[in-house]
């Protein structure tokens, strides 16, 4: 087996292996995950509510913001179902976990994205996906629309693992983890929801230039639906979060040498 | 026999943050953080060969369990090198940890939630061990540790013996040539002790494994090292055979002297007593400057003697000697 694949196939084995054990709570894993879906799903029913009453913002209908909310709902939660690891990084290391994953001949990157998979996150996934789909039915959506958003999907996702991946970077040097970041994820998706031009320009700013969420779901959709850009530069764009994401692994490759381990 | 690892002037230290005590003290840290540093290695060379097995034993906090983790990969020194297996560890960790286990007595490398079996599963594909070998080495350890028994259960509900002897089935999955112990007799009732040992013993007799051993348990050294390098607050302080290691510190010998009812007893010249219960004596000499038929038949001679016992001292008390001599 090449190198590339044979990782892939020992992270499906870790993930699954992670499922498992969560399997061995079913009751809690149901819970949680219907409480993800309850929540989420309270959020967009209030998102609707207000558009009922103000029709629209900025030019943008209730479905066109739906479809934006759903690609990044989405992509958000896949990066949190695939990364957790990476968000729980600064306990992973303080119960030494860490230096177990240092002992075994694989890269440290794959094993703590397996590390912890959360099932119940299919929550949220779902709750997004479901936004979604009701928003791109009601857009009369193109095979080219449905690609465009499977490509904003993935693009989000690698954006939000980017930054899980600088958060737990973070922890090589101060342990505790900067409640900062949280921030700017947690921020990041409710700004990231909504055409970026109804906030102040240093936001707009920070999520352009800074964290690539606009190029992976705001500016596609507004080629989508503003512009009628060409299909071709909808979906090149969100290939800014893979390259956010492989910065991001760079970076942790740099961080992960500062690493001090604890206790004895 | 050639060197199969070489370490040379190891140092690394630590910094730790310092906070005052009480909220004050944790408010305070949050506005303006001291660090102190503390040196965990001073200056650490030795060299092993293959199928050495070694003991590597200090007293808390004196950089054996730092050495045992840069030695295998997970922490980088601030000076010194490391050539192990031919390769540097922290450099070329991926292909090097592929040739080592690494066993920590206090936790566990197995999946906590899942049976036995199913973290050897994972352990094959993570070192990506042919299916046939698996197999078969898999079956060795299991019949050796004698695992059979509960290799479906999921690793919560073991005991710490057996889950000792499957973290120990575990690290050798992928049959290393190099084997870290770090306190693996923690914790382990008599019996699985014994169990451990004959295994590690086997281990490197019969498989010509390297065995690096660091315990608190010197039963564990005198059963099973032929070397001991004894750590102290970042440095080597001693590196030998532990006979060696014995005589260096103290030609000493202690005799317990059981008297015929409550007599009196004063000591013979060059002999100290260290304590006195009723109508038994403990008395510490120098079997060069007094030996023992002579001293014997002198006690024997002037006292009435119901019994006498003659003892090296525990290695414990050797160790506990070179600490001091350290220190000061």
């Amino acid at each position: 087996m090449k190198p590339v694949t044979s990782g892939m196939y020992v992270y499906l084995r870790l993930v699954l292996a992670c499922l498992r054990s969560q399997m061995q709570y079913r009751a809690s894993f149901l819970m949680m995950a219907f409480g993800q879906f309850l929540v989420t799903g309270l959020e967009f029913a209030a998102i609707a509510a207000l558009f009922y009453r103000f029709g629209s913002i900025h030019g943008w209908q209730l479905h066109q913001v739906a479809f934006l909310y759903g690609v990044v709902g989405s992509g958000y939660a896949l990066a949190e179902g695939l990364c957790r690891g990476f968000d729980q990084f600064s306990a992973i290391i303080r119960r030494g976990d860490f230096d177990r994953l240092l002992l075994r001949p694989r890269s440290t990157v794959m094993q703590v994205a397996a590390f912890e998979v959360q099932l119940m996150r299919i929550g949220r996934f779902l709750q997004a996906a479901f936004v979604l789909t009701w928003a791109l039915m009601n857009l009369h959506a193109e095979p080219g629309t449905l690609m465009a958003a499977a490509a904003m999907i993935i693009g989000t996702m690698c954006t939000f693992c980017g930054l899980f991946v600088l958060q737990a970077t973070l922890t090589f040097f101060t342990v505790e983890t900067p409640e900062i970041v949280n921030v700017v994820t947690y921020g990041g998706v409710e700004t990231a929801s909504f055409p970026l031009t109804i906030y102040p320009g240093w936001l707009r700013f920070t999520f352009t230039w800074l964290v690539p969420l606009a190029s992976t779901a705001y500016l596609p959709a507004r080629l989508l639906f503003k512009a009628h850009g060409p299909m071709s530069h909808i979906l090149i764009l969100p290939a800014c979060g893979l390259l956010f994401l492989l910065a991001s692994i760079v970076i942790w490759q740099f961080g992960e040498r500062h690493y001090a381990s604890t206790g004895s | 026999m050639t060197s199969q690892i070489e370490v040379c002037n190891l140092a690394k230290s630590f910094r730790v943050a310092q906070r005052g005590s009480g909220m004050m003290g944790a408010f305070g840290s949050l506005l303006k953080r001291e660090y102190a540093t503390r040196a965990a290695l001073k200056d650490v060379s030795f060299t092993l060969n293959a199928g050495d097995l070694v003991g590597y034993i200090g007293p808390n906090g004196a950089g054996k369990s730092t050495t045992v983790k840069i030695l295998s990969g997970i922490l980088v020194p601030d000076s010194g090198t490391v050539n192990a297996l031919g390769m540097c560890p922290w450099k070329q960790r991926t292909q090097y940890v592929q040739r080592i286990g690494v066993v920590f007595g206090q936790r566990t490398q197995m999946w906590w939630d899942l049976p036995v079996i199913d973290s050897f599963y994972l352990l094959r594909d993570i070192y990506s061990v042919p299916e046939t070998q698996f197999r078969r080495r898999c079956g060795e350890l299991t019949d050796q540790m004698n695992l059979g028994a509960f290799l479906n259960t999921p690793v919560r509900q073991l005991s710490l013996g057996e889950r000792m002897r499957c973290d120990l089935a575990a690290a050798l999955l992928h049959s290393p040539e190099v084997l870290f112990l770090d306190e693996p007799t923690i914790g382990l009732d008599a019996v699985s002790k014994l169990a451990l040992r004959q295994l590690v013993k086997s281990l490197n007799v019969e498989h010509g494994v390297t065995v690096i051993l660091t315990t608190h348990d010197m039963d564990d050294i005198e059963a099973l090292c032929s070397r001991v390098i004894v750590i102290g607050d970042g440095e080597i302080l001693s590196d030998g055979p532990l006979t060696e290691l014995r005589n260096s510190i103290a030609r000493e010998r202690w005799l317990t002297v059981e008297l015929e009812g409550d007599q009196l007893f004063s000591p013979p010249t060059n002999t100290t007593i260290m304590r006195r219960e009723g109508n038994q004596v403990w008395l510490r000499y120098d079997p060069v400057i007094t030996p023992t038929p002579l001293l014997i038949a002198g006690i024997a001679a002037t006292n009435n003697v119901r019994d006498l016992l003659v003892q090296e001292p525990p290695i414990e008390e050797i160790i506990a000697h070179l600490y001091q001599n350290g220190q000061s």
